[in-house]
């Protein structure tokens, strides 16, 4: 214990006179918090349509109009032929190109029918998924809306529509910043731990403070203790500044237990910093443990059900994630937070973690080697 | 009889197919200052290395007060004092804390701590640099506190690394008197340099060729044995044998 108390008093001091760690700790919340979740909004606007009118009637118009008035789109042209308007999409200034060919409203009275053609530039996949989506469902509105009008009542009977109401739970408003800022936030205690850690044992081998150390009877698991307890109330205190900002600024509190939240949040930064100790008993310089570390980060972050669904991964993604302790965190976040789940709901998530945590430590210890 | 408290037989490091340290054999006496001479690259630091438990040898036998290189590395660094090639207190703390931290961590009391820190302090006269970080210290000071910290813990022996690298005569000199001291408390004192007026100050040298020990003696036997009048021709004579480089 009095070893223990040695090393953190010296690691204490070393923290508090290094400005960038400070700064790093304190501004990284902050900022981050402030700028991601306003940034990272799925809601997709400004899709920039282009429309080949070749009928010119009364209808297209209306058509056009009720596409412009949904906000979502934003005319940057309207073209003579397909062939013009594509040449938008060539230069990626449109998203869509909507035609809309000629004799569009006499066959759609006479005939009751008519064909649309939408050009969909998929190079931004997810805007040109989204714009076509609406698209489509604008004009379904607009289908529905013109087949009372033009269908005489008594002859045509307005076809049984059905009409899906969707309500959404434990985010009503579907408010993106609610999604967002947990999952922002498990990001940042990630990286913060992580790093942190990684960088700080490395940075004494490069600078050879190390091997005074080994060269003293110090026992192995009191070093690895002595430097996991600093970053893991540093790894605290980052997610306290965090969910401080996301009340303030965001208004969000967590609907569940925050004991609970950090008490899972506490066996978290134990994995995150015992994969930090790991790769930092790899690497000689701090080159190398930032780029392992940013290895990790990148797939962490990526599969970690922040931006991109982990249920609609492929199955084989799906297994990798299930070794991702960041999608552990962003899950249980979100479910304390949003959900207000409690103990007995997230008791496979902090086992699987706390694995994690064992594991990789107990490999840090081992493989940190005094004696050469 | 002498008491040993370094004793190699035939202690070898291999990196590979290179040879760092080639079956070196030698004994140190308790209270002696043994000098470990040997051009750059002829394998000094590696052999103090695993005298010091940082690196296992390949073969060969090694105790170092008392206990086998191999099987006890942990209680060799008990009794053993270091300083690296490196200068490695910690530059972001300051004088007083890394002796507390160093002190500490060997184990020392309270009640010892800040009574060897009052005499280091005194000894050395920083009484007004204890509160300045280590990082504004001019190196000979640094280097003189990097000797007083290996010695903290009354280690049996200790191992310095070219302590005096880069440093100016005088401070040579006060460091020496450091070492003396130390001499006479009955630490042995295993010390590399390149200086060879620093040779002279060691009760007996070795001088180490690509990585085997080519002469042991004191230094004026090796001076008769050489014909010469100066070390520094010992050394000459020694090294030029040396077909590796670094």
């Amino acid at each position: 214990m009095r070893i223990i108390k040695f090393l953190l008093q010296k690691e204490f001091k070393q923290i508090f006179r290094n400005k960038s760690i400070l700064a790093m700790v304190i501004v990284m919340p902050v900022v981050q918090l402030l700028i991601l979740p306003l940034a990272a909004d799925y809601e997709v606007k400004n899709i920039n349509l282009v429309v080949v009118d070749a009928d010119h009637s009364p209808y297209s118009q209306r058509l056009l109009s009720k596409i412009t008035a949904s906000g979502y789109f934003k005319l940057t042209g309207f073209e003579q032929s397909f062939k013009e308007a594509f040449t938008f999409i060539e230069n990626d200034k449109a998203d869509l190109v909507l035609e809309i060919p000629a004799g569009f409203e006499r066959a759609l009275v006479r005939e009751g029918s008519q064909k649309l053609h939408i050009t969909v530039n998929a190079i931004n996949g997810v805007k040109a998924n989204l714009g076509g989506n609406y698209l489509v469902s604008i004009i379904r509105e607009f289908n529905n809306d013109i087949r009372i009008r033009i269908m005489p009542l008594g002859r045509f009977n307005a076809q049984p529509v059905l009409e899906t109401v969707s309500a959404n739970w434990f985010n009503p408003f579907l408010n993106y910043r609610l999604y967002m800022v947990p999952g922002i936030l498990a990001i940042l205690v990630t990286m913060i731990g992580g790093f942190l850690t990684a960088l700080n044992i490395v940075k004494e081998k490069e600078v050879g403070t190390i091997e005074q150390i080994n060269v003293t009877p110090i026992k192995k698991h009191h070093f690895i203790l002595g430097k996991l307890i600093p970053f893991w109330i540093l790894g605290n205190v980052v997610f306290s500044i965090g969910l401080l900002v996301s009340w303030l600024i965001y208004g969000i509190v967590p609907l569940g237990n925050i004991f609970l939240l950090f008490g899972f949040v506490a066996i978290y930064l134990l994995a995150v910093l015992g994969l930090g100790l790991l790769v930092s008993t790899f690497c000689d310089t701090q080159q190398q443990a930032m780029f392992i570390m940013f290895f990790f980060m990148m797939i962490f972050i990526l599969l970690g059900g922040l931006f991109t669904s982990v249920d609609s991964m492929p199955q084989w993604a799906q297994v990798i994630v299930g070794f991702n302790p960041v999608s552990y965190l962003i899950s249980v976040m979100r479910m304390i937070i949003l959900k207000g789940s409690e103990a007995q709901n997230i008791i496979r998530p902090l086992c699987i973690t706390a694995c994690f945590a064992i594991v990789l430590n107990s490999l840090a210890v081992l493989n940190y080697k005094k004696t050469s | 009889m002498k008491e040993v408290v370094i004793k190699t037989e035939a202690l070898t490091k291999r990196f590979g197919d290179f040879v760092a340290a080639n079956a070196i054999s030698f004994e140190v006496y308790k209270g002696e200052i043994f000098g470990f001479l040997g051009a750059n690259g002829a394998g000094k630091t590696t052999a103090m290395r695993m005298l010091c438990g940082l690196s296992i040898p390949t073969s060969g036998k090694a105790s170092i007060a008392g206990f086998d290189v191999f099987r006890q590395p942990e209680l060799i660094k008990k009794n053993i004092g270091y300083m690296s090639q490196r200068f490695s207190l910690y530059e972001d703390l300051t004088v007083g804390e890394n002796i507390t931290f160093f002190g500490g961590i060997y184990g020392l009391s309270d009640k010892q701590l800040r009574q060897k820190k009052d005499d280091l302090v005194t000894n050395l006269g920083l009484q007004n640099e204890v509160n300045k970080l280590v990082a504004s210290l001019p190196l000979g000071w640094k280097q003189k506190l990097a000797f007083s910290v290996a010695v903290l813990h009354d280690p049996k022996i200790v191992f310095l690394d070219e302590p005096t690298g880069g440093v100016d005569p005088l401070t040579r000199r006060q460091f020496w008197d450091l070492i003396y001291e130390a001499a006479e408390r009955g630490v042995t004192i295993f010390v590399t340099t390149h200086y060879m007026d620093e040779a002279e100050y060691c009760h007996r040298i070795s001088i180490m060729v690509d990585g085997k020990i080519e002469a042991l003696d004191t230094p004026s036997n090796l001076k008769k044995i050489y014909n010469t009048g100066s070390m520094n021709d010992v050394f000459y004579q020694l090294a030029r044998k040396a077909k590796r480089s670094d």
